[in-house]
């Protein structure tokens, strides 16, 4: 029953993979706009853009997200894990409102109020599905 | 300062077709690495018993990563194309919506998840939010 609910550290894990997503998201399109269009036909200028140093912090912001997902992915479902990531979306806009003063529309407010719902249903249920335990696994238990 | 460089609009099709790529790949990706975790149990509990070289070794040797994390990776290159031709209001919200739905399909009939009304009733909620957070 322990894998069902989440301990402090699994919170943060997951606290990780949703702030760095959007955060590597914007910096790869900051970037990705301030180098010339670039056509299939050149595939060279698409890696060399990964060196830039938007696109570079982008990148290690998503190793850091990669990192943490995984780890999220070895004790949770993925339809538990996606749901949580997408809060970030949430944080990032909630930033642009308090610490950068933007304005946000209703229509956006609408979207936060959703987005917490929908976080809050999946994060009242349990974060992994529950299988029948493989013969080995039985016995191992059965001696413990 | 950067100054961004012009960009011409394509059209529906086509910018269909790039966000289409980003989910496709993106799903069969998620799909692939989560059955490689899971394949793999707890990763805190592997680190606790052989340390984080350990950890990492026993990701890095199970195949269905690297599958997982190959079509991660176009559906990245995938992305980064996108980025190059339309907008980040549109692009990120679009695919992070569709490819919750697709995962959630995928969740339910591939990895065998227990898919409930509620974790349904999320991945909607979720989509909706971040369409309408992006407008």
């Amino acid at each position: 029953m322990r894998r069902h609910s989440l301990t402090p550290r699994q919170y943060l894990i997951l606290a990780i993979v949703a702030v760095c997503a959007p955060l590597g998201d914007t910096c790869l399109s900051r970037g990705m706009t301030a180098v010339p269009q670039i056509s299939l036909a050149q595939p060279g200028a698409l890696i060399a853009a990964v060196f830039t140093p938007w696109i570079a912090t982008g990148i290690a912001l998503l190793i850091a997200f990669f990192a943490s997902y995984l780890t999220a992915l070895s004790w949770a479902d993925l339809t538990f894990v996606l749901p949580a990531t997408a809060f970030g979306n949430v944080i990032v806009a909630l930033l642009s409102r308090f610490w950068l003063h933007e304005h946000i529309s209703l229509a956006r407010w609408a979207g936060i109020l959703l987005i917490t719902l929908g976080v809050g249903f999946v994060a009242q249920g349990p974060s992994l599905t529950e299988r029948p335990a493989q013969p080995a696994e039985a016995e191992k238990v059965g001696v413990q | 300062m950067t100054v961004p460089f012009p960009q011409a609009t394509p059209g529906v099709w086509t910018a269909a077709a790039m966000i289409a790529a980003v989910v496709l790949c993106s799903t069969t990706g998620e799909v692939l690495t989560a059955a490689a975790m899971k394949s793999l149990g707890d990763l805190d509990e592997i680190r606790a018993r052989s340390g984080l070289k350990g950890a990492i070794r026993a990701v890095l040797t199970c195949p269905l990563f690297f599958a997982g994390v190959s079509f991660l990776a176009l559906a990245f290159f995938s992305l980064l194309f996108a980025l190059n031709h339309l907008n980040l209001s549109l692009v990120a919200p679009a695919s992070a919506s569709l490819t919750l739905v697709t995962n959630a399909v995928a969740g339910k009939f591939l990895l065998k998840e227990n898919v409930d009304r509620r974790r349904w009733a999320a991945a909607v909620f979720v989509c909706v939010g971040v369409y309408l957070l992006a407008h």
